[in-house]
């Protein structure tokens, strides 16, 4: 007996790793939920109980979650209809709609979402309404149930609240928040959104129509707890096949997490965003650097992955750009400082540029000016400049005023790094006049 | 093999073959491989690729996941007019070509999603498919719903799925104003001199030597890598000019061993192919027509070269005088045209006291009224103001030679601006013996 389950948990190294992988990739990659959201209870136990009265006693409700990208809104919603659909009453009577601000993009899409979703399409069949109330209404009207006094409770989840307010004349979330204040079918008008002034985008007579009722998801959480988080979110859970190995692992993980440099990477993670997801991007770029040769996190991971993360992209594509370019850019960039971020013209650029030739430039080869326009139109195409004028067919291209969307740290960053830079280029670059 | 990829989801045949036909990206498909996962396994949502052109971010994404055999839907954003074509693609190459009709008539996204749902349910492999949008830029121009669409594509789909989008332009210029899924960001740095060195001695020609071949890229690298390092262009450029550049060693002139002779022989060449062909004013066949033409014709000129507009002889001073009005400032007509202008000293009148250069800012607007007074000024016979004179005026707006600012119901005083540079202008003038630099108060 003994011998067979000491066999049971034992596994190999390789299958151990990749049972970790598919772990952990669903925790940060399918935002799986968590057992109870962090640091936001009282908002879970408020909403929980919110939701319940409309499940329960059939009152209507109306709520808006606000919090910043990524606060985990849509995260508590769910935790909390998960904790609401274990009740077996609850289950069978409520009935879900969830709307996207990004796919129903207007009112009789969005309309033809909620019939589908109500799985009334049938009903409906080639009736034609009058208006759009009419036709939520006849929505609203089948569901209820037999004994007419009493209809089944709906939820209408709204993610992306703000996007429903640009609809033209707001009919859709009109008709919700009458359908809620009124004493029609109950229902429970839940809105998501991260836009703080989402009131402000609504009419008078929306608004007015509106609880007022918002929940913030303001995240609070002191850097102890969000450490915390972090083992908790790459420990493995208890029920892991091979016991040894979790052990183990935990144990590494939390050795990681006293290391000094981690705790540097993490606390300036922390302090530019305590949001999850943020984190998730970057302990997935951790955890997908462990493998049968690398069994465990290693802190010069997480460094790597905080490098690979906090990468200046403009930068990047700076170092890619070749010496023809990157004259010009510094060229823009002297004349930037001259006229004090004036706009410029790809003439003066050129003249600048044929200064530095003409004055020092011993490494530089005198190319034509229809050479050097590819190269600037290259830069123009990689947005690394950008035309102020909104039409272009008036003007000729040579005289199309731009603006440089660098900054001097940035070019003086990139040259420092650029690989064989002529010292003639940097030296032009580092004089204060041009 | 340096630098061999190592996954343990995938066998080692495959990826060995992987490893091969990704010369010198082993490292970003090591590490996008990393990100992947096994088939099965979640990946990221979305993955953000970007670098320079030919760095070869679609080569290394489509050989993975052909080599591998994944599921996977590619699409370049260039060719979906609609996006009624782009989801169509997405779901042909998903789902195969019977689900296609499941789409309704224009899609909007919410269609596009119900039906991935849809087949979702229906399939059962588990394998984590990925959608890659290529040349992602113009998503931006799309619907503005369309890219952080894609961005949680995963989220809406509730379906293991991947978005990859590959672009050339940085993550912060796609983000919308409300922020959305942020993606992660892989940067795939350009090729090195040696490693495009490397890559591009692969395509050697067969019926010579390797290492002629890599003191042919190696001339050829000396002379385009400080302007052009796109490995595409430069391949493209390798194979115009391999074939001057082994005309001596035909014909016998030159060992193969004189390296030195060889690059004495092309040089001149590949400066005038910089001239030409890179920059498209000579399509490749004409350029290759040009140098087999070249021993009797001389030498050899781009496009813009020999660019000359074969104008009527009042336009052509017509469009002096429009260069004149426009570069010169009004108040110094008087300097310039009027014969008597009273008793202005000599170099007085020669001092200029600005410092700003016309010919930097560009061309300045001018009426109607002070165009035809520079025009009379200039020409040496008289001309008299009648129809004809202006109907060519209306026809070098025509022809873009001048342009036209505010609407055209101006009809009392049109202003206009002159659109030519200087070169032009002054092919223009030598044509009917005009020295127009005399008259540029930028010259003086």
């Amino acid at each position: 007996m003994s011998k067979r389950k000491a066999k049971k948990t034992h596994m190999t190294v390789g299958a151990c790793i990749s049972q970790v992988q598919t772990i952990l990739r669903e925790r940060f990659c399918h935002q799986m939920l968590p057992e109870k959201p962090v640091g936001m209870e009282s908002q879970y136990k408020h909403l929980l109980e919110l939701l319940k009265r409309t499940a329960v006693h059939g009152e209507s409700n109306s709520v808006l979650i606000v919090g910043p990208r990524g606060s985990g809104k849509t995260m508590l919603l769910k935790c909390v209809l998960r904790e609401l659909l274990e009740v077996t009453e609850v289950k069978k009577n409520v009935l879900q709609v969830h709307l996207h601000g990004l796919l129903q993009t207007d009112d009789r899409i969005a309309l033809k979402e909620i019939t589908r979703q109500l799985n009334l399409e049938n009903v409906v069949g080639d009736k034609v309404f009058g208006s759009f109330a009419e036709n939520l209404a006849f929505l609203l009207e089948a569901l209820k149930k037999g004994d007419r006094s009493n209809s089944r409770p709906v939820f209408f989840i709204l993610d992306e609240f703000d996007l429903f307010a640009h609809h033209k004349n707001q009919t859709l979330l009109y008709n919700l928040l009458d359908v809620s204040q009124s004493a029609q079918a109950p229902i429970a008008v839940i809105g998501l959104t991260c836009r703080l002034d989402v009131l402000e985008l609504l009419e008078k007579r929306v608004k007015s129509r509106f609880s007022h009722r918002q929940i913030q998801l303001l995240s609070s959480l002191s850097f102890g707890k969000y450490l915390d988080n972090v083992i908790s979110q790459l420990g493995l859970p208890q029920d892991f096949p091979d016991t040894k190995f979790s052990e183990e692992w935990n144990d590494s993980i939390k050795r990681l997490c006293e290391d000094k440099a981690v705790m540097a990477v993490l606390q300036k993670q922390y302090n530019s965003s305590k949001d999850f997801r943020s984190l998730h991007m970057l302990l997935i770029l951790t955890l997908s650097q462990v493998s049968v040769s690398n069994p465990s996190i290693k802190p010069a991971d997480l460094l790597e992955a905080s490098r690979v993360c906090g990468a200046d992209s403009k930068a990047n594509m700076l170092h890619g750009l070749s010496i023809l370019e990157l004259c010009l850019i510094i060229a823009m960039k002297h004349l930037n400082d001259i006229y004090d971020g004036e706009p410029f013209n790809f003439q003066m650029v050129y003249n600048e540029f044929k200064k530095f030739l003409q004055r020092k430039s011993h490494s530089i080869y005198n190319f034509d000016k229809p050479v050097i326009m590819k190269a600037f139109e290259h830069l123009q195409q990689l947005e690394l400049i950008r035309s102020m004028e909104g039409s272009t067919a008036n003007i000729q291209k040579d005289y199309q005023l731009m603006k440089l969307m660098l900054d001097h740290n940035q070019v003086m960053e990139c040259l420092q790094k650029y690989p064989q830079c002529p010292t003639d280029v940097k030296q032009w670059a580092m004089s204060a006049f041009g | 093999m340096p630098g061999q990829i190592q996954h343990p989801g995938y066998e080692e045949e495959k990826l060995l073959r992987v490893s091969k036909l990704l010369p010198c990206r082993d490292v970003q498909a090591g590490r996008l491989l990393a990100l992947m996962g096994e088939p099965e396994q979640y990946s990221y949502p979305s993955i953000f690729i970007y670098g320079h052109r030919a760095t070869g971010k679609s080569h290394v994404l489509h050989t993975l996941l052909n080599e591998l055999e994944l599921p996977y839907a590619t699409v370049s954003c260039v060719e979906c007019l609609s996006l009624g074509l782009l989801f169509q693609k997405i779901i042909l190459s998903l789902f195969g070509s019977d689900c296609v009709p499941l789409l309704p008539r224009s899609p909007s996204l919410s269609d596009f999603v119900r039906v991935y749902k849809q087949l979702c349910v229906q399939s059962t492999a588990k394998q984590t498919k990925y959608i890659v949008l290529d040349r992602a830029d113009l998503l931006r121009d799309m619907e503005a719903n369309i890219l952080p669409a894609f961005l949680r594509l995963q989220e809406l789909v509730e379906d293991n799925v991947t978005v990859v989008l590959l672009s050339e332009i940085v993550w912060e210029k796609f983000r919308p104003n409300t922020g959305c899924f942020e993606p992660l960001l892989l940067h795939f740095p350009d090729y090195s001199k040696d490693e495009l060195q490397q890559i591009m001695c692969e395509d050697s020609h067969p019926s010579y030597t390797s290492e002629l071949y890599s003191a042919f890229i190696n001339i050829l690298l000396g002379v385009f890598y400080s302007v052009c390092r796109d490995l595409r262009e430069l391949r493209h450029l390798a194979a115009l000019n391999f074939f001057k550049f082994i005309e001596p060693l035909e014909k016998d002139e030159v060992k193969e061993s004189d390296i030195h002779r060889l690059w004495r022989n092309i040089e001149p060449h590949l400066k005038k192919a910089m001239q030409t062909v890179y920059l498209r004013e000579v399509s490749s066949v004409q350029w290759e027509q040009q140098q087999m033409a070249e021993k009797e014709a001389g030498a050899l000129r781009g496009l813009s070269a020999h660019a000359h507009v074969e104008l009527p002889y009042y336009s052509k001073f017509l469009l002096i005088a429009a260069y004149l009005a426009s570069y010169n400032p009004a108040r110094t007509d008087k300097r310039f045209f009027v014969k008597h202008h009273g008793k202005i000293k000599k170099n007085n009148f020669l001092k200029k006291h600005e410092k700003t250069s016309n010919h930097l800012l560009g061309p300045k607007p001018f009426p109607l009224d002070r165009l035809l007074a520079v025009f009379y000024s200039v020409v040496d016979s008289r001309v008299a103001p009648t129809a004809s004179v202006f109907s060519q005026i209306s026809s070098l707006v025509t022809l873009q030679l001048l342009s036209q600012l505010g609407h055209d119901d101006q009809l009392d005083a049109p202003k206009y601006k002159c659109a030519v540079s200087l070169d032009f202008i002054q092919a223009i003038s030598r044509t009917v013996s005009f020295d127009i630099v005399k008259y540029l108060y930028d010259f003086l």
